[in-house]
């Protein structure tokens, strides 16, 4: 165990930080979930990553990436947050399908996919739920039907996240009859394909932040299944475990907002109530611990170990404790926490706690709700029966 | 940066925690309440075999010259077997104190009455005591102090009010060693806490896969295994912390992250022993089952070595002074200055 960073991570992370100081806009850019605009600013900000060669660190060099380490990754992530750069339009490809195209695309898939994705010209949206299936995914319905070299695609998604603005989509389909886990593959569409209708569906603050998909026989060629026909399932789970794990929710995003909530208790007197002074040392340490959890995984990794069911364990500890930190954060501010960025007398970060809190409370429900995640804790981990 | 155990002290930890299993299983446990004795001495002589008394002594001393990691390996060791002898209090507090005050380590063991603790532990089977006068040390032998036991609802835990008189000739230290010694003493508890979690968690999960309620294993409730799961959730986000802060030098981040292990580590211990009362049901809350070695220590360590206000104190003076964000995980301060100023 060396805790200390070597003189080249060092150096890599001043590098980071220049790039970062130059580069970050000024001004926070319009939210992407919102409008057009917000989208295609937050697309050109990719675009900006991207010339700077930090679109994505972790991935080979030929596919757009810098092929970096996981602690150069984890640096880069705390430089990232830091330096209060733009949230990632495009994490569903880039820290989802990204990597599952790296353990699992064809040769022409990676070079097709991959730097597209890196350069920001094509935003992905995941399409996984269904009306009847959350949580269980393994109950989708949706078909693609073999015809010649052309899936046909039918059935209908939900909650895709950002799927009102995105170019292209990743699904889980099933062979016609077939049950649960069997026969289901992973497929990806492009939005604007004939038969593809998106409507979108308010979040409860009523921003346009997912979508349904109602697929009406849309041909998409066989060259577009990711992994082979049938084995969607360990496919999808591949990218559920980067989901849950490492790659959504790097420890930085935590470290950055506790450290906002250790000032948002200076600014407001939180003393007033001990209660609160505890509970925003609590979110501190969590972050803390959650960041500790995630260099211990990543040297790991970078030995040759393998991840498994602790990405359920990670799951719930980072969607726990962003629901408290911004819970935390609202009871400091009192009565102005309900107060949106638009009203009059709303202080300059009441809107941004309030955004982060509603946030937060899609954390325990997405990437397979907690209580799924428990269910895998227990079965794989602590070898409790079914 | 390689925030992983060395194969030397993965070895370390397995070979310790096999050696526990094997002579302090809770049938092992019984059978020394049942005798009376402070002491298994067959056990101890084991312990003293691996040379685990004085791993921390340098090996011009006669030690191992390990460090903390290695220590707190062997404390988590310790609690998952709820070990009754003293040895991470002698090992972990008292032999380090000693070397550092360039004191010999006197055969047997040896308690510490740092003020942070109201009563001495395991006093009357130890050769001398490490005792405070003010902000002096005073290394004292067993024979120069009266005792008075103090009754823990821990049946392994031997407390004592300790009346002794300070003397020139005892004095070996100030409130330097005193101070690292409760760095030392409230991150070994950590580790203790850390092991007694994980503990109630395997006694758990070996109860309600054999139990039958329903006509199943209890385990295969969903309500059964979220208790389990959840335990296991603070008991993984607690080990890091434990690893990292006795890795750490010393800091004003090292303190609070000592601090935060013993909350984390507690945190992890409660609700992992009141998961196991629980799934338990009412085996849980008799006698019979292990359990309740696990809750007792459990709650015992929890408030020694600094109570939960304490080190929520000492982490919030950290919080509200120290500069704070994703690059200060592991303290890295020259590098701040240096790119800031190349940043501006």
């Amino acid at each position: 165990m060396d805790i200390r960073y070597t003189p080249e991570e060092q150096a890599f992370r001043v590098e980071v930080r220049r790039w970062m100081a130059a580069h970050v806009p000024a001004q926070p850019l319009p939210d992407f979930d919102s409008t057009r605009e917000g989208f295609e600013a937050h697309r050109q900000w990719e675009r900006t990553l991207h010339a700077g060669g930090w679109g994505m660190v972790t991935w080979p060099v030929e596919y757009g990436g810098r092929g970096l380490d996981l602690i150069r990754w984890l640096i880069f992530e705390e430089e990232y947050y830091r330096a209060g750069a733009p949230g990632r339009v495009n994490q569903n490809g880039i820290f989802l399908l990204g990597p599952t195209l790296i353990e699992y695309g064809t040769p022409e898939q990676k070079a097709r996919f991959l730097p597209a994705m890196a350069a920001g010209d094509h935003i992905w949206a995941q399409a996984w739920s269904e009306p009847g299936a959350g949580s269980d995914l393994a109950g989708v319905r949706s078909t693609a039907v073999r015809d010649g070299d052309d899936y046909v695609l039918s059935g209908h998604k939900i909650w895709s996240s950002r799927a009102v603005h995105a170019d292209w989509a990743f699904g889980l389909f099933r062979a016609p009859g077939s049950e649960r886990h069997k026969g289901l593959s992973l497929i990806l569409f492009p939005l604007d394909a004939a038969g593809v209708t998106v409507r979108p569906i308010q979040r409860l603050d009523g921003k346009p932040v997912f979508a349904e998909l109602f697929l009406d026989n849309v041909r998409v060629p066989v060259a577009n299944r990711l992994g082979d026909e049938g084995q969607g399932w360990a496919v999808c789970m591949s990218t559920a475990g980067f989901e849950r794990g490492l790659m959504l929710r790097s420890p930085a995003r935590f470290q950055v907002a506790a450290a906002k909530l250790v000032d948002l208790y200076r600014a407001r007197a939180g003393a007033a109530d001990p209660a609160l002074g505890a509970a925003v040392a609590q979110a501190w340490m969590d972050a803390d611990a959650y960041a500790l959890s995630i260099y211990a995984t990543a040297s790991r990794l970078m030995a040759g170990g393998t991840i498994g069911p602790e990405t359920s364990t990670n799951k719930i500890f980072w969607s726990e404790l962003d629901l408290d930190l911004h819970k935390t954060a609202l009871a400091l501010l009192g009565a102005e926490a309900e107060l949106t960025a638009a009203a009059p007398d709303a202080s300059a970060d009441v809107g941004d706690w309030l955004d982060g809190y509603i946030f937060s409370l899609a954390g325990p429900i997405y990437a397979g709700a907690n209580e799924i995640q428990r269910n895998i804790i227990a079965e794989r981990m602590l070898g409790l029966p079914r | 940066m390689d925030f992983r155990l060395t194969d030397e002290q993965t070895m370390l930890a397995e070979a310790v925690g096999a050696l526990l299993h094997d002579c302090c299983s809770g049938a092992d446990l019984r059978r020394l309440l049942e005798s009376g004795a402070a002491r298994d001495a067959g056990r101890w002589a084991q312990i003293e075999a691996m040379g685990l008394p004085l791993m921390l002594a340098p090996e011009a001393r006669g030690g191992s010259g390990l460090g903390m990691v290695e220590m707190a390996l062997v404390a988590i060791a310790c609690g998952h077997a709820a070990l009754p002898e003293p040895l991470v209090e002698h090992a972990g507090i008292a032999v380090p104190a000693l070397v550092a005050a360039g004191r010999d380590v006197p055969a047997g063991t040896v308690a510490v009455g740092h003020p942070v603790n109201p009563f001495v532990a395991d006093a009357d089977t130890a050769e001398a005591l490490l005792l405070a006068d003010g902000d002096a040390m005073h290394l004292v032998p067993r024979a120069a102090v009266t005792l008075v036991r103090q009754d823990s609802i821990d049946p392994f835990r031997r407390l004592f009010r300790v009346d002794w008189k300070p003397a020139p000739a005892t004095r070996t230290g100030g409130a330097a060693l005193w101070e690292a010694a409760l760095e030392r003493g409230a991150l070994l508890a950590a580790a203790q806490l850390l092991g007694l979690a994980q503990r109630a968690v395997d006694i758990s999960v070996a109860y309600t896969k054999e139990r039958q309620q329903f006509g199943k294993p209890i385990g295969s409730f969903q309500a059964v295994k979220h208790h389990l799961a959840s335990a296991q959730v603070k008991i993984e986000f607690a080990r890091p912390v434990v690893l990292a802060a006795a890795a750490l030098p010393a800091s004003s981040l090292a303190r609070a992250r000592v601090s935060h292990a013993k909350l984390a580590a507690q945190a992890a211990a409660d609700a992992a022993s009141h998961a196991a009362v629980q799934v338990h049901g009412a085996m849980g809350y008799s006698w019979e089952v292990d359990v309740h070695f696990v809750l007792k220590r459990a709650l015992a360590l929890g408030q020694a070595w600094g109570t939960p206000g304490f080190h929520r104190a000492r982490v919030a003076e950290h919080m509200l002074s120290a500069p704070l964000g994703p690059d200060r995980t592991f303290d890295a301060v020259p590098l701040q200055q240096e790119a800031r100023s190349e940043a501006a």
